[in-house]
């Protein structure tokens, strides 16, 4: 069984990305549980923790900005936290006011921006903003130096992919020949521009399109600043300390947009730590007799309620093979071995279950193990 | 499993019926059988996906059409993926002047860039595109009318902002065609009478709490309420309080453990629920059973249309 142990010492930058609804947010938290303990100073970015998980990680404050988690929280005679944990809940309105502040070359553009009625959608409402703002952040915090490791979860978008466009699709969207001919029509761009216009006048009424024409001025005032802000970005998510994790159920879908997202990952020069299949079901590798079982059982917990156990068995055991065959085809298709983690009876976000989880993932036993071996 | 008979009512005469829930509950499982189950009632149903992935097509057993193609699955039920561009070249085709080639129009970088950042305009040409399947007639020249439109629309808090396009659009442009249209599709999303909304859940920390805000945001920005909640993968319950005492006195073995995995997630998803359970105001609920079949099969989501058909009608 594979283990994520080391594979991230060297790692400033590690981004857990996936499908929705595979325990994304649960899983960043943990790993970046795994990194204090190794010792570093580490910073958890998370887009929107289920209630008990952001109150076992104290987040209880919207500071977009990360706060200090008290480790003494987890259980220090299973885990030592040799390093220093801070988390954050992201606020993606907030954190795209403050990029406009930082790249606005003065204060009245900024404030014009800002007042924007076209700003004010598009910073909280259009498709990718909060993709786009993920990744300000952690750039925001990487470049601080105030970390040593940032760890990103990233936004629930259907598709994992979304999140690598992001910054890509707002400067191309910026810089686009398309802004130029909306701001200043000139020749040949001009004459195909103005007929556009007619439709678009024709269709949605000339007030929408002198508000944006504004807005667009306003905003190209920064796209050198934004234009600056991709490359750096892209530098760094490119760069040898920085690693995405893929996290994954191993339901088919979340298992096609793994492999899907891995490819892209590859096809984008960025480097992949480790695939993640979060809730395993527990395979018994132990080939036993069923009927030797049953016996036993019956033995010990009479014929009625060993039937049960044995039937339910069976049931878990059909959804283990199916996950360890999903598995199977995850390593295959991405030439990794995945890490496994075994589905809990209940929801992992109190302190103690981020502590077994965290043991499993990182293949480090805990001081005490617990009663069921990870 | 019909929790709340009571307070039960039909919502088989809506006209569109969203299925709205958290990622990875099975909203397109439930978006497919409900689609099985209007069409097996008589109606003349179609299957609307949003996120270009499939789902409802596959588990039926059919292909998904390309450019808005309205694919028949089975009798009476059809699918249909709507992506941004050619709902944007239908549109135009129907809107513009025949001088202007609706598809040079569409793939026009201006264009784009306007649809882009023009607020609510994106999700406008979606929800239009909805809107327009469910008009009777139809507004697309020869195209066939439906009873029943479902809706298998994105995740919770992108689901809103569909919904909410029209009205943001309405906004921004006050006035011309666009906002006049925009102006009825939200009518009709307001329309309680027209629109039904079906969220789904499993009886999970997460997906609970997002059903329950759903429901809040629904009423508050939309004024529309939940017409059922379908909780899915619901483990029965196989153990006795005597079973579990016994089961904890056990040796330790896999066997015991599948057994006390089982009864630990049976329990904790009983908790789930009932919180489910207090916090719906009125709204009739069913429970879907998980299925240990790993793959869902078509007699799978027949199971599942039959179950649905009798708890929601």
């Amino acid at each position: 069984m594979n283990h994520l142990g080391g594979a991230l010492a060297d790692k400033r930058v590690v981004i857990c990305a996936g499908a929705g609804g595979v325990g994304k947010t649960t899983v960043s938290a943990v790993v970046a549980l795994g990194l204090a303990a190794q010792g570093r100073r580490v910073a958890l970015v998370t887009i929107d923790p289920a209630r008990r998980l952001a109150e076992a990680l104290g987040l209880d404050s919207l500071g977009n900005r990360p706060q200090p988690v008290e480790t003494a929280r987890f259980d220090v005679s299973k885990l030592e936290v040799r390093g220093e944990l801070f988390a954050m809940m992201l606020d993606a309105k907030r954190t795209f006011d403050e990029l406009i502040d930082v790249l606005a070359p003065n204060p009245l553009t900024r404030e014009q921006i800002l007042a924007n009625p076209i700003y004010e959608h598009l910073s909280t409402a259009v498709a990718g903003s909060q993709e786009y703002t993920a990744i300000a952040k952690l750039f925001e915090l990487e470049h601080s130096g105030d970390y040593d490791v940032i760890v990103l979860d990233t936004p629930p978008s259907r598709h994992a992919i979304d999140f690598l466009q992001a910054p890509d699709r707002l400067t191309g969207f910026l810089e686009g020949p398309a802004l130029a001919a909306f701001l200043r029509p000139t020749g040949h761009a001009a004459r195909a521009a103005g007929v556009m216009f007619a439709a678009l006048g024709r269709l949605t009424g000339v007030g929408l399109l002198e508000d944006m024409t504004v807005f667009f001025q306003l905003l190209a005032g920064l796209l050198e600043g934004f234009r600056r802000r991709a490359a750096d970005v892209h530098a760094l998510l490119t760069s040898g300390t920085s690693a995405f994790l893929i996290v994954t159920s191993p339901e088919q879908a979340a298992i096609e947009e793994a492999i899907f997202f891995g490819a892209e990952l590859d096809r984008a020069g960025m480097r992949r730590a480790g695939v993640i299949v979060n809730r395993m079901h527990r395979l018994d590798s132990a080939d036993s007799d069923a009927m030797a079982t049953g016996a036993r059982l019956a033995d010990a917990l009479g014929a009625a309620l060993a039937k049960k156990v044995v039937r339910t068995h069976a049931d878990v055991q059909r959804l283990a093979r199916a996950d360890h065959a999903a598995a199977e085809r995850l390593r295959a298709a991405l030439n990794d071995e995945p890490i496994c983690l075994t589905d809990r009876a209940t929801d992992v976000h109190d302190t103690d279950g981020l502590v077994d989880l965290q043991a499993e993932l990182f293949g480090e036993p805990l001081r005490e193990p617990s009663g069921s071996p990870a | 499993m019909i929790a709340s008979r009571r307070s039960s009512r039909p919502f088989w005469n809506k006209r569109l019926l969203i299925v709205a829930g958290k990622g990875g509950v099975g909203r397109s499982t439930v978006a497919a059988a409900l689609g099985l189950a209007g069409a097996r009632s008589g109606l003349e149903t179609i299957v609307v996906e949003t996120a270009g992935r499939g789902d409802v097509a596959r588990a039926l057993g059919g292909r998904v059409g390309e450019r808005l193609a309205e694919v028949e699955l089975q009798p009476s039920l059809r699918h249909v993926a709507i992506s941004r561009r050619p709902a944007l070249e239908e549109y135009l085709r129907q809107e513009l002047p025949t001088a202007l080639p609706a598809a040079l129009v569409a793939r026009s970088r201006a264009f784009e860039l306007f649809v882009d950042a023009a607020p609510g305009m994106s999700d406008l040409l979606t929800i239009g595109k909805v809107w327009e399947l469910v008009q009777r007639p139809r507004h697309k020249p020869r195209a066939r009318p439906y009873d029943l439109v479902i809706l298998d629309g994105p995740a919770s808090g992108q689901l809103v902002g569909l919904l909410c396009a029209a009205r943001t659009f309405s906004s921004v442009a006050r006035v011309g065609p666009i906002a006049r249209q925009a102006a009825a599709i939200d009518a009709m999303l307001g329309d309680a009478s027209t629109v039904g909304v079906i969220a789904v859940a499993t009886p999970e920390q997460m997906a609970i709490s997002e059903t329950l805000e759903l429901q809040t945001v629904l009423a508050e920005r939309l004024g529309l309420k939940l017409d059922g909640v379908v909780v899915n993968r619901l483990f029965a319950p196989r153990f006795s309080a005597a079973d579990r005492h016994a089961l904890a006195g056990a040796p330790d073995d896999p066997t015991i453990r599948s057994a006390r995995w089982y009864d630990g997630r049976a329990q904790a998803q009983r908790a789930h629920l009932a919180r489910l359970r207090r916090g719906l105001l009125g709204v009739p609920h069913t429970t879907l059973p998980f299925l240990f079949t790993p793959r869902l099969g078509l007699v799978d989501i027949e199971h599942l249309a039959d179950r649905l058909a009798g708890a929601l009608a």
